[in-house]
């Protein structure tokens, strides 16, 4: 493992690197776009940033990549002006700078792409480009100026929107492209992207990273920030890890492997595959017919969805997230009542639209580790142990006549604690103070040591980092080896690739097909975009 | 018969005008995110102020200016409350309706000595009635004639100033850079925060607009519509306005309407005071001073489909730790 020894040597391959692209004169200089040197920043005793070294060469892709908390959203926050370094030195284009605000940030070249949008969802595209940088105190002239150079930007980069339309009511795809517009409109030269790709399909993802190249050749620097090692291989020229606030490599990106960045990323080696060893099918532990889910506001969510899970089978349900995937899950777990539609779960047949109860689906068998583990998996504010035995608390082993027993919820969870490596082993820490990945385990620990025939399991790597996804993994496939019937609900289709037998894609409440682990990343994205109707009509 | 629709048509002008100034108010501060419960407070004490600077300096103008003063400066501490510090706006609503209700009637029994009265306001302290040009001459017109004379002319500078400002605040929110940003803090801060805007900057202003609005309506009720202040003599109109923004979905024309729609139940209840209505009889007076409160309830409870307040209305902005 290679970290580089001094600053000149990260210059050097940088300058390399557009040597060889024969970009140099893109900038008329090797300047890079931006260097940053020694940063650091706490928050109180938490080092965010230790001692961070960056070089960003003009007119490439850097990508850097780290865990949840490695500290790439602080390094971002503290280039686009929302915090400020408690040391260190940043340059753009060479020249020593400070970044007080973002008004700053934008007014020196600096765009950024948030993780959740920063949209103004009654508004239209134009509306959104242009706050902040309306050029004058009417609206008039300032719109019209708007539209025009909207109209330019769009042509340059390939990216055309509708001007007029409202910003809520487009897909997330174009929402992102709006905010990338809104970056170039104010003249951004280096963009910067944070976790872009969470929210879209797989085609999307495409579309979006050909945007990004084009923007690059144009001679914009483009920063992404990601968790997800295939697009830092599949995009970026060079990249940079993180790990615990410290910047640990920088390579380029032909020269090093996901494997390479895995480990970097944790520390250790990690296995990127997860084994799955042939299991016998047995006869459907869950079989769900006919299910109509509304949601609050009398949509119909969930539209006339049919399946069955057998025991020893992970059946995968893949979707871009808000097709009906969550309301899915809150019917079947109890949460909320269907509208229509029956379960049988181990043989016993459950009219859904009368039983919604989630204590008696936990009596008959099935556990449940929802989608939001800070909504409802949960209470943030409970100690470890509390939250161990979180609706299973009626049980008598848990209480000495009317009282809770601590002693054996403390000793129980201790030995959670123990088996599922959760860290740190405290059982009175409230839930909160866990990382993602901990608390994720607490909430599997504690639905799979009740033994369920039937696990459900909402994103159960959702901000959790790899280390922790391995473990959790892992623990779904014993499940499965143990006879189990699993039903894995996930937006990351790696995940849902690499764990299931069978998959079904959801679209808009209907489930659009089914198909093996083997299938293509295309052939699902596409039915998850709605894509293949032909598809729909076969199943 | 036309004699008795324009007079009650009359009244409705002069009942909305209040309602109309407060519910305007509320519409810059809500648009912005900051929920006023407020408003009836700001009034009260902007109608006192008024009464007693008209009075100490015999000028409706000063009175008018003393009344702005005190709501802005009422505004100003439910901006700190809620800006500055985060706090819950209601609370801080809340407290500037207590406080403004206890105060007023403590310093007028302190400076006047008439029992939280302030001393009846001669016609030169107060807005006289403006008779518009050509009044009198049309007068004898038939049906126009009445109409003009009598409905559009002869009413005070702050009635008409009142439906001026309509089109004009329709223009700043919708066609001004201000505007824009006024919403754009009101729907998304983070996004107004991220474009390099200032979020505390622009929710003081639309408080501040919001404190010189009320001390309009405040300063219409004592020195306008009223001769000098009178314990309450807000009435729940700052409550009112604000089922009226609801209802008008938060735009300025709407509000004009639903304010007007207020003003005529309000109206409508005066003048059916005490008369026998064919075939049920004397209806007593309390069935239509509740009217427009019924009405609010049953209109808000469904007949007029979804009303959507600014997304981070309430909500204090905090900056993300991300």
């Amino acid at each position: 493992m290679v970290y580089f020894e001094s600053r000149n040597e990260i210059d050097a391959q940088v300058i390399d690197l557009i040597d060889q692209k024969g970009r140099a004169t893109v900038a008329g200089s090797n300047v890079p776009a931006i260097e940053l040197i020694g940063v650091n920043k706490s928050f109180g005793p938490v080092h965010a940033n230790k001692d961070i070294d960056l070089v960003v060469g003009k007119g490439s892709i850097h990508g850097i990549i780290g865990e949840n908390g490695a500290g790439k959203s602080t390094l971002m926050s503290i280039l686009y002006g929302f915090y400020h370094a408690d040391s260190g030195t940043i340059k753009i284009d060479g020249k020593a700078t400070t970044i007080p605000d973002s008004k700053s940030a934008i007014s020196q070249g600096i765009g950024m792409v948030h993780q959740h949008f920063m949209l103004v969802d009654p508004f239209t595209v134009l509306e959104n480009v242009v706050l902040g940088a309306e050029g004058g105190a009417l609206l008039k002239d300032g719109v019209a100026n708007a539209r025009r150079e909207l109209k330019r930007l769009a042509d340059e980069y390939d990216m055309t929107i509708d001007p007029d339309a409202v910003v809520g009511e487009l897909p997330v795809g174009l929402q992102q492209r709006v905010e990338i517009l809104k970056a170039l409109y104010r003249g951004a030269d280096i963009l910067i992207l944070d976790e872009p790709t969470g929210v879209l399909t797989p085609s999307e993802a495409d579309h979006l990273f050909r945007i990004l190249r084009v923007l690059r050749d144009q001679g914009k620097t483009v920063l992404l920030i990601t968790h997800k090692l295939r697009e830092i291989m599949d995009v970026t020229d060079t990249v940079s890890v993180m790990r615990r606030g410290e910047m640990v490599a920088s390579r380029k990106t032909a020269q090093t492997s996901m494997e390479e960045l895995a480990e970097l990323m944790v520390g250790r080696s990690v296995l990127l595959e997860v084994s799955k060893p042939d299991v016998e099918v047995g006869k459907p532990l869950l079989k769900v017919e006919g299910l109509n889910v509304k949601d609050e506001r009398g949509v119909r969510r969930v539209k006339d969805v049919s399946f069955e899970v057998r025991a020893g089978e992970v059946l995968g349900i893949a979707g871009v997230s808000g097709n009906g995937q969550s309301e899915l899950m809150a019917a079947l777990a109890g949460i909320t009542r269907a509208e229509s539609g029956s379960m049988e779960l181990a043989g016993q047949k459950l009219d859904l639209s009368e039983v919604h109860d989630a204590a008696q689906m936990r009596d008959r068998g099935m556990s449940h580790v929802p989608e939001d583990r800070h909504r409802m998996g949960l209470v943030n504010k409970f100690s470890e142990a509390e939250n161990s035995i979180l609706g299973y608390h009626r049980e008598s082993k848990y209480s000495k006549g009317m009282f809770l027993d601590k002693d054996a919820i403390r000793k129980e969870a201790k030995e959670r604690i123990e088996k599922y490596d959760i860290r740190p082993p405290l059982t009175e820490m409230t839930a909160a103070k866990f990382s993602g990945g901990n608390q994720q385990k607490i909430v599997l620990a504690r639905e799979i040591e009740c033994n369920p025939d039937v696990l459900l399991i909402g994103q159960p790597t959702r901000g959790v980092d790899i280390g922790a996804i391995e473990y959790i993994h892992n623990r779904i496939m014993d499940m499965r080896a143990q006879g189990k019937a699993v039903l894995l609900v996930s937006v990351e289709l790696d995940e849902i690739r690499s764990l299931s037998d069978r998959i079904i894609v959801m679209f808009d409440g209907n489930v659009v097909g089914e198909r093996g682990p083997e299938a293509t990343e295309q052939d699902l994205g596409l039915l998850m975009a709605g894509v293949n109707q032909e598809a729909a009509e076969l199943v | 018969m036309l004699d008795t629709i324009i007079l009650v048509l009359d009244s409705t002008f002069r009942l909305s005008t209040p309602l109309l100034f407060a519910c305007l108010a509320g519409l810059f501060s809500e648009r912005s995110g900051i929920v006023d419960i407020g408003l009836e407070g700001k009034i009260l004490g902007a109608a006192f102020a008024a009464a007693a600077a008209a009075y100490v300096f015999q000028s409706p103008w000063i009175g008018l200016l003393a009344g702005i003063g005190v709501s802005v400066l009422l505004a100003l501490v439910h901006g700190f409350a809620s800006i500055t510090q985060r706090g819950n706006q209601v609370v801080s609503g809340v407290a500037i309706n207590f406080l403004a209700a206890g105060l007023t009637v403590l310093l007028g029994q302190a400076w006047f000595s008439q029992g939280g009265r302030t001393p009846a306001l001669p016609k030169t302290s107060r807005f006289g009635n403006i008779e518009l040009p050509f009044a009198e001459a049309l007068k004898d017109v038939p049906v126009l004639g009445p109409i003009y004379y009598d409905l559009i002319s002869g009413h005070n500078i702050l009635v008409y100033a009142s439906f001026a400002a309509v089109p004009l605040v329709w223009w700043i929110v919708f066609r001004t850079r201000f505007g824009l940003r006024l919403r754009a803090v009101g729907e998304n801060p983070s996004a107004a925060d991220t474009a390099g805007l200032s979020v505390t900057l622009l929710r003081y202003r639309a408080t501040i607009i919001c404190g010189i609005l009320c001390g309009f309506s405040g300063a219409y009720l004592s020195i306008a519509q009223g001769a000098g202040f009178i314990k309450d003599m807000s009435a729940g109109k700052g409550f009112i306005a604000l089922a009226a923004l609801i209802f008008a979905k938060w735009k300025p024309v709407n509000a004009m309407f639903t304010c007007l729609l207020f003003g005529f139940l309000d109206a409508l209840a005066i003048r059916l005071q005490g008369q026998e209505i064919p075939g049920i009889g004397e209806v007593p007076v309390q069935v239509f001073q509740a009217l427009p409160y019924v009405l609010t309830v049953v209109l808000l409870a469904g007949f007029i489909g979804r009303a959507i307040p600014p997304r981070a209305s309430g909500i204090p902005y905090v900056k993300e730790r991300t």
